[in-house]
Order: C-alpha cells, then sequence, then structure tokens
C-alpha cells in the first residue's frame, strides 16, 4: 500500500485547489451533520428529560375492574350484553410485598407507592377539584424531586401538612401557613395546613396536584392501607416499556411505562428523528456527488499521467486504489475540519444561549461518538463517492491514456 | 541459437472487428531481435509502426499470432502478467518524456521499482543516483520535471527505463521533441549503454537522420516488413 498511499498524497497535493474544494465541500457536509445531530438530539434529550422530571418513568396499577358473565358464550341462541363496570378506587393487592420485589429489580432505580385520587379543594368561597396524591417522602423525591421544585414555604408532608402547586395556591387565593379543606367523595373531608408551595412547570401538575403524606390520603380516599399505585424509575428509560412488560409477566400487576403513557411525544421524536436523518442523508449524498465530479474530473485531467504510471508497471488495481484512498484521505481530512467548525458552532450556539426551546435554554448533545462516527462516514463516503473515478482511472487504456496530450 | 530478445511470429492487428469498417493495419509480421541489437524501425506515417510498438510494448494485443519476450509467449498473458513483464523487462522512452510532474528526478526514475514493490530499498535509490549519474543529471536529483530543461527530462526518462534493468529498450522517436545537439546526446547515451551494458534497443523513428546511426534499420510500409538490414563494420 506503500506505493499507492504516496501517489494518492501527492496527486492530492498536486492538484491543490481541487483537493481544497472536495475538503472544504466535506468539511461543511459534516459541520451540518454534526451540528445537527448534536441541536436536535441535545432538544430531544432536554424535552424528553423535562417530560420525566415530573412523572414516573413506569407506573403500577390495580387492574381494571371487569365485568365476568357468568355463562360462557357458545353457539347456543342467546342475546348477551355485557355492561362495562364503573371503576373505582382500587389499592394495589399487596403492595408492601410488591415494592420489596421491585426494590431487587435491577433496572428499577426507585420504588415509590402512592395514594392518589380525586378531590375538591375548598378555602372561603373558592373550591377546585384537585388530585390528592399521599405518598412518602424519602421514596417519592428519587421519582420527581418535589423537593427542589418548592418556591416558598418547605417540603414537608407530615400529619397535615401539604404541599400545593403555585396555580392552585393562585387559585384559591393560599398561602403558605393557611388551611384549606378537603373534600373526596363520600362525605370524608378534613382540614389541612399549607406547609409549602412548589412550581414543577407543568400547568397541570402545578394546578391540580395536592401532596400529602400516606396515611392522611388513604383517609380521606376511603383505602386504609393501602395504595393505588407504585411508581418506578428506570436506569435506562427507553428500556422503560420492556421493564413495564417484564414486571407485568413476572409480578402479574398492570405496569405502564411512560412510552405508553407519552406515545405521542415519542411520535413527535421519532418524526423530528427521521426528517432531521433525511436532511442528514442528503447532505451526504451531495457532499458524496461532490467529491465524485471533482474526482471524475481528475481522472480525466491525469489520464496522461496513469498512462504513465500503467506504462512504468503499475497494475490496474494498484490504481484504482490510488484514487479510492485520495476519496478516503479526502474525507478523512473534511471531516476532522468539519468536526472542528461543528464543535466551533456549537460553543458559539451554547454561549450566546441559542439553543431555547419552552422554558429556557438546553444543552447540545455533543458526544465523541458524534464525531468518531462522523468522521468515519465522510471517510467511507470520500470512498464510494471515489469509486465510478477509480474504475474509470483504473480501466484506462495506457496508450490512449498517454495519446491525450 | 540464443534466445532472441523479442520475436514476432505472423503478427496481426486489426481495428474495428466486427464492424463494417474493419482494418488490417499489421499484416503477419515475423522479426527476430537477438541480444545487444541496436536496431531501428522505420517508416512513413500511417505504415503502423505506432500499432507496432504498442504490441512490442505489451500494451496492447495481436489479433493472431505471437509476441515472444526472451523466448515467453505473451498473448495468452493476463493484464497482471503483462504489466508486470513490460514493468521487470522493458524500458520505455517516449517523444514526450512523459515524467510525473509531482515526483522529484529521483523518484520518477524509482516509479518502475515502486509500482512492483512498494518503499524502494536504499540499494535502489543508489542504483537509480547513478543511473542519474550516468545520464549526467547528478545535480538535479531532487528537482522536479517542471524544473528540467527537455533534454534532462528525457535523460530522466532515459535513466527510469533503464532502471529495472531491462532485456529491452524500446524508444519512441526519442529525440523527435529535442533540438539537433540535444538529440546527439540523448542518441549517444543509448549507444553508450548499448554498448556497455549489451542492452538492446529498438529505436522507433521517421528520421532517416537517427535511423542510420544504428546497426539494422527495419522498414515498415503499410503493416509489411519491406526491407531489414544490418549495417556490418558499423558495430562496436
Amino acid at each position: 500500500m506503500w506505493f499507492e498511499w504516496t501517489l494518492a498524497v501527492r496527486l492530492l497535493r498536486e492538484g491543490r485547489a481541487q483537493t481544497l474544494l472536495i475538503i472544504a465541500g466535506i468539511a461543511v457536509g459534516v459541520s451540518v451533520i454534526v451540528f445537527l445531530t448534536a441541536l436536535i438530539s441535545g432538544l430531544q434529550a432536554s424535552i424528553i428529560d423535562r417530560t420525566l422530571g415530573t412523572q414516573a418513568h413506569i407506573r403500577i396499577s390495580a387492574p381494571d375492574d371487569v365485568a365476568r358473565p357468568l355463562r360462557e358464550a357458545d353457539d347456543s341462541a342467546l342475546s348477551s350484553r355485557i355492561e362495562q363496570r364503573a371503576q373505582r378506587l382500587r389499592s394495589v393487592e399487596q403492595w408492601p410485598l410488591l415494592v420489596e420485589e421491585l426494590d431487587r429489580f435491577d433496572e428499577v432505580t426507585a420504588v415509590s407507592p402512592i395514594v392518589s385520587g380525586p378531590a375538591l379543594a375548598r378555602r372561603g368561597a373558592a373550591n377546585r377539584s384537585v388530585a390528592l396524591v399521599g405518598m412518602e417522602p424519602e421514596r417519592y423525591t428519587r421519582i420527581v424531586p418535589v423537593d427542589r421544585e418548592m418556591k416558598t414555604g418547605e417540603f414537608r408532608v407530615v400529619g397535615r401538612d401539604i404541599l400545593i402547586g403555585t396555580i392552585l395556591a393562585q387559585d384559591l387565593g393560599a398561602s403558605v401557613g393557611e388551611r384549606i379543606r378537603l373534600e373526596t367523595g363520600g362525605g370524608r373531608s378534613d382540614v389541612f395546613t399549607v406547609a409549602g408551595i412548589f412550581e414543577l412547570g407543568v400547568r397541570d401538575l402545578d394546578q391540580r396536584i395536592v401532596y400529602m403524606g400516606m396515611k392522611p390520603a388513604q383517609a380521606l380516599l376511603d383505602l386504609p392501607g393501602g395504595a393505588t399505585g407504585v411508581d418506578l424509575r428506570v436506569r435506562e428509560i427507553f428500556d422503560a416499556e420492556a421493564v413495564a412488560q417484564r414486571i407485568q409477566r413476572r409480578l402479574g400487576t398492570k405496569a405502564e411505562s411512560w412510552m405508553v403513557t407519552n406515545s405521542n411525544l415519542l411520535d413527535a421524536i421519532a418524526a423530528q428523528s427521521m426528517s432531521t436523518n433525511l436532511i442528514k442523508i442528503f447532505v451526504a449524498i451531495s457532499a458524496a456527488f461532490g467529491i465524485a465530479s471533482v474526482l471524475a474530473v481528475s481522472v480525466v485531467q491525469r489520464s496522461r499521467e496513469i498512462g504513465i504510471l500503467r506504462a512504468m508497471g503499475t497494475r490496474r488495481p494498484q490504481v484504482l486504489r490510488v484514487f479510492l484512498l485520495q476519496g478516503a484521505i479526502v474525507g478523512l481530512i473534511g471531516a476532522a475540519i468539519g468536526s472542528l467548525m461543528a464543535g466551533g458552532l456549537i460553543g458559539f450556539w451554547q454561549a450566546m444561549g441559542l439553543a431555547r426551546s419552552g422554558r429556557g435554554a438546553f444543552d447540545l448533545m455533543v458526544t465523541p461518538e458524534l464525531f468518531i462516527g462522523a468522521t468515519l462516514l465522510a471517510a467511507v463516503i470520500g470512498m464510494l463517492a471515489a469509486v465510478a473515478p477509480a474504475r474509470r482511472a483504473a480501466r484506462l487504456d495506457p496508450v490512449e491514456a498517454m495519446r491525450a496530450t | 541459437m540464443t534466445t532472441a530478445v523479442l520475436e514476432l511470429l505472423e503478427l496481426r492487428k486489426s481495428y474495428g472487428i466486427g464492424t463494417p469498417v474493419e482494418v488490417e493495419v499489421l499484416h503477419g509480421l515475423d522479426l527476430r531481435l537477438e541480444p545487444g541489437e541496436f536496431a531501428a524501425l522505420i517508416g512513413p506515417s500511417g505504415s503502423g509502426k505506432t500499432t507496432l510498438l504498442n504490441l512490442l510494448g505489451l500494451l496492447d494485443r495481436p489479433t493472431s499470432g505471437d509476441l515472444l519476450l526472451l523466448g515467453q509467449p505473451t498473448r495468452e498473458l493476463d493484464d497482471d502478467a503483462r504489466t508486470a513483464l513490460r514493468g521487470r523487462r522493458m524500458g520505455f522512452v517516449f517523444q514526450f518524456h512523459h515524467l510525473l510532474p509531482a515526483f522529484t528526478a529521483t523518484e520518477n526514475v524509482l516509479m518502475p521499482v515502486m509500482a512492483a514493490s512498494g518503499r524502494p530499498s536504499p540499494a535502489a535509490i543508489r542504483e537509480a543516483e547513478s543511473l542519474l549519474d550516468a545520464v549526467g543529471l547528478a545535480d538535479h536529483r531532487h528537482k522536479k520535471p517542471a524544473e528540467l530543461s527537455g533534454g534532462q527530462q528525457q535523460r530522466v526518462a532515459i535513466a527510469r527505463a533503464l532502471m529495472p534493468n531491462p532485456a529491452l529498450l524500446l524508444a519512441d522517436e526519442p529525440t523527435g521533441n529535442l533540438d539537433t545537439h540535444t538529440a546527439d546526446e540523448v542518441f549517444e547515451l543509448f549507444r553508450r549503454f548499448n554498448r556497455e551494458r549489451g542492452l538492446t534497443v529498438l529505436v522507433v523513428t521517421h528520421d532517416p537522420r537517427l535511423a542510420e546511426r544504428c546497426d539494422r534499420e527495419i522498414k515498415l510500409v503499410d503493416g509489411r516488413i519491406v526491407s531489414d538490414e544490418r549495417r556490418v563494420g558499423r558495430q562496436r
């Protein structure tokens, strides 16, 4: 390969303007691809992160109540209609055992039983429908870090202390230390003290959630000793669905992952990924055509030299390799420069705080794999683009080639 | 009888085979070149000189007949084998020097070696340098072709042709592009290598002045050898 390598490098150095042209083309292509990838994956990571910041990766709940017909349907002529049952609030059976079991799951990093149900919050003339969430603070904060999102007051849910969101606080005109009456169906009601006000940044949650201890929630919802669900966090967020299914099979409970409950979001992200991938593919293709056409011109210009080389005992495969190598070399150099350009652009973007989505800035996702991948891709594309010109060079008849003076 | 350096057997070449304009350019040539001969192939333009030269250089294939290089038939060889044989056994000097502009004089001389076996050995580099010395370019080893005069370029090309220590040197109008004085110098180089190394030389030219100074004159007209005379008494 020494000979081919030397020739490729010399030819590239000789045709300086063409070489620079190709390298510039590849550099631009690579920087677009790298930058776009960093931007989009950063944006997606931030969206997912924010979505999952306020919800469990997997929620385990009691199975739905189903109507069980006493008669199995057979082929006898019998008209039947099965009424759907109204779903009542039910506890997950044997939840303390389940929690213990789930704690032992390798992929599961946090487990938190919760008691949740609907209620009405009253203060003076104002009343709002809310969602009660009774939880164990040490466990729950590992699912949703409410303790880090406190606006005023403190994170405390012992006894009659509750936490409410900023919007609910505004709606009820309640501030820290004030009392709120909570009523649930069946006429149960009690008075609680607002210990703190949180802001999770999701309107629906800040408007509806009321956090309290397990015990008072169980009392209000008439589920003594019960838990309506168990929230889980998993190590790899995109494994959540697989883990949920495994839990469902192993423990026989209903387990729903965030990927199912947020399928719209995932669809949007998938669509976004697809469109950016299309852009990347077309950038790569146009770069490849650029390389191919410049190399094709170079083969024509160099036909005389190729003829000389052939007359000097250079074999066809050697000529082929010389041109493939040229493609690979310009691919690599172009990718290196393109990566630097993309790095600079990413740094600039971050420094200027241009990467924003909805609520504030997000980080562009920059990984070494991205640069390595782009570089290898460019080298391969360079080589592929060189195939046609290289074959043409190798096919050149030395006699014809040398006559083309 | 010694093995001929080059032997042509009923060599024919046609162009446009299978088309209405099929033309036979060479009509069955027979020829032997013995080791150490210094021969000229002359003929007017259109006589088939270039066609024959391409066949001799294994750059093209005959339509029928065969070409033996050092006794080895070449008709059936594939492209790689022909290329290898060309690289090892033959040296070429063309009308236009045909040096690679991206390489220095020494590197151009080393080109056949590098093509065959990669990075040149120190011995090969010394050999190339001594060949450049022999053609009088000791001071121009590291210059690129563009920095050399026409005569100097042609001398680099000769050194390159001699690098693989070929059995046969083919020269196509080697002086066609040079002034008389430089042409004489270049011709003398061929003479010297023929004398000193026993190199077999075949010069293709339409310059009768040049042909006269060779030991043997083969005349090609309309694709046939019409005369082939050895000039006795001029040898050595």
